[in-house]
């Protein structure tokens, strides 16, 4: 059994009905501590979870999260889109019980919680948002010419990528190419660390071990979304509201920073800076980060009487 | 009729319905919101020389009901590009929501869409220039179509004017056509303000439109 320092499977699990979409759960920590959910960013599953998670369950928190659609152990789905991941984690919301609870979400897992947080107010409690507010920064500044000829570009290779989804597999290999595959992406993740999330977040076949992740889904892509409309979403949170930025920049990373965020940060909203890791925070650097969560939801922990 | 050619995108069966024969290049019909595919058609459509073809999109018709919904025009987009691998080459003519559609594949696929004609009908503005609040609650899953996931998430789906005003520039520039989009509605969401102020765009009534993509080589 691959092992990684500090890394702990969750301890329980079960499964959420999305109307429909099953949806693999997790928990740490003990059942009868105040829970809070806990949301992975995009092509991550719970799994990724497995150091940072023990470290808010050790303070005292139960902690949830979950498989989103077409990551991980849960159902693929034959439509992905922002609002139905959304939805789906209500259910999970809906899982845990009655009463807001607090929130914490890592890139598009912090971004969605953010917007639930936003929208369904009563559910949460607190956010904590891990390097997951998109704000354009890195995004490159073009003449309108010069971003319609990106788009053509993105559309087509977008469609050509649909056409080809109905028999797509992931591509197999060993857990160490699978590991090596996933450091593109990942550059500042050791190696140790991407061949222990392969053991969870791959699955083996007679001719090797393929990512679950449902292979209709390709990083990036096109639409109508902006992604100021992340940002300024920030200003309509009412909740106590934290997040934390990374200094090294990194492709999968937005680039936001305080400066970024300041106009709109709302009342109860606060910022923090982890220097010297990138985007995927809680990993490089779990025990700041940590730290930083459960301070933010202290208040929160003593008031649910634990 | 005989039933429907079935397409496959990813994990949905569309319903690709033959509507008449023919020689030449096809017409693709493509429905409203809620709506699916008529198996008569109107009087514009009955003078197109070559074959006429209609698509059942995504949780309409007699397509597929996905389970959990999610729905963005750009699957539906994906739902025409399925359709045009099977049948080649076409002018498109949507109504509503289809004209919306229809305006995405003739910017995404240019050298493939010889013409798209833009129609009032059902889910023709979607949900404004930016995001509304979302709909957040779980269906039961629909037992016939339409899906009420598309008819919640289709009504409300952003369409900002300046991605319509780019996916008409991908037309102008990829299809090689003077005026690839017409637009033959008279409501005019924002969406549809910006398209028809961007040249490439003629402002015509369906009959006309129809008649001059006919033409084309």
């Amino acid at each position: 059994m691959i092992t990684y320092p500090g890394a702990r499977r969750p301890d329980r699990g079960r499964r959420v009905d999305a109307g429909g979409l099953s949806l693999a759960t997790y928990e740490w920590g003990d059942p009868a501590d105040p829970p809070l959910l806990l949301a992975h960013g995009g092509f991550d599953f719970a799994g990724t979870m497995d150091v940072f998670a023990p470290l808010l369950a050790a303070g005292g928190w139960r902690v949830v999260s979950w498989d989103q659609r077409g990551h991980g152990d849960s159902d693929r789905a034959a439509l992905y889109r922002w609002e139905a991941d959304m939805r789906d984690s209500l259910a999970v919301f809906a899982s845990v019980g009655d009463g807001p609870i607090p929130v914490v979400g890592h890139s598009k897992g912090g971004s969605l919680m953010t917007h639930v947080a936003s929208v369904m107010p009563h559910l949460v409690s607190a956010v904590v948002n891990i390097d997951g507010i998109p704000s354009g920064r890195n995004m490159p500044d073009v003449q309108d010419h010069e971003r319609t000829a990106m788009i053509a570009t993105e559309v087509a290779s977008w469609l050509d990528h649909r056409r080809r989804t109905a028999e797509a597999e992931r591509r197999p290999g060993t857990l160490d190419e699978l590991a090596e595959r996933r450091a593109q992406s990942n550059p500042r993740l050791s190696h140790e660390w991407l061949r222990y999330i392969a053991t969870i977040g791959a699955f083996e076949s007679a001719d090797g071990w393929r990512w679950k992740i449902d292979p209709s889904m390709r990083m990036g892509g096109f639409g109508p979304f902006r992604p100021e409309w992340s940002l300024q979403r920030v200003a309509e949170v009412g909740q106590p509201f934290l997040a934390i930025f990374a200094t090294e920049p990194e492709m999968l990373g937005f680039g936001t920073g305080d400066a970024d965020v300041a106009p709109y940060l709302p009342p109860r909203g606060r910022t923090a800076t982890i220097d010297g890791v990138g985007h995927f925070v809680h990993i490089e650097a779990p025990g700041p980060t940590a730290e930083l969560v459960l301070e933010h939801l202290e208040p929160l922990r003593r008031g649910a009487g634990r | 009729m005989t039933g429907p050619t079935i397409v496959r995108h990813n994990r949905i069966d569309l319903a690709l319905w033959a509507l008449r024969p023919g020689t030449g290049r096809p017409l693709l019909l493509l429905h409203g919101l809620g709506e699916a595919t008529s198996l008569e058609l109107f009087p514009a459509a009955e003078a197109w020389p070559g074959p006429i073809w209609g698509l059942d999109f995504t949780g309409h018709g007699a397509s597929t009901i996905p389970v959990g919904g999610g729905y963005a025009c750009e699957q539906l987009m994906a739902d025409v590009d399925a359709a045009l691998a099977e049948v080649g080459p076409v002018t498109v003519a949507g109504r509503g929501l289809g004209g919306y559609v229809a305006l995405l594949v003739a910017g995404g696929r240019p050298a493939l869409v010889r013409g798209a004609v833009i129609a009032d009908g059902p889910g023709l503005s979607g949900g404004g220039p930016a995001p509304t609040a979302p709909h957040l609650g779980i269906l039961a899953p629909s037992t016939s179509t339409p899906d009420a996931y598309a008819l919640i998430e289709l009504n409300a789906d952003p369409r900002p004017p300046d991605y319509a005003r780019h996916m008409v520039a991908l037309a102008v520039a990829g299809s090689g056509l003077d005026e690839p989009i017409a637009v033959a509605a008279a409501l005019r969401p924002p969406w549809l303000e910006e398209v028809v102020a961007q040249s490439g765009v003629v402002e015509t009534d369906i009959a006309t439109a129809l008649a001059t993509y006919a033409a084309l080589d």
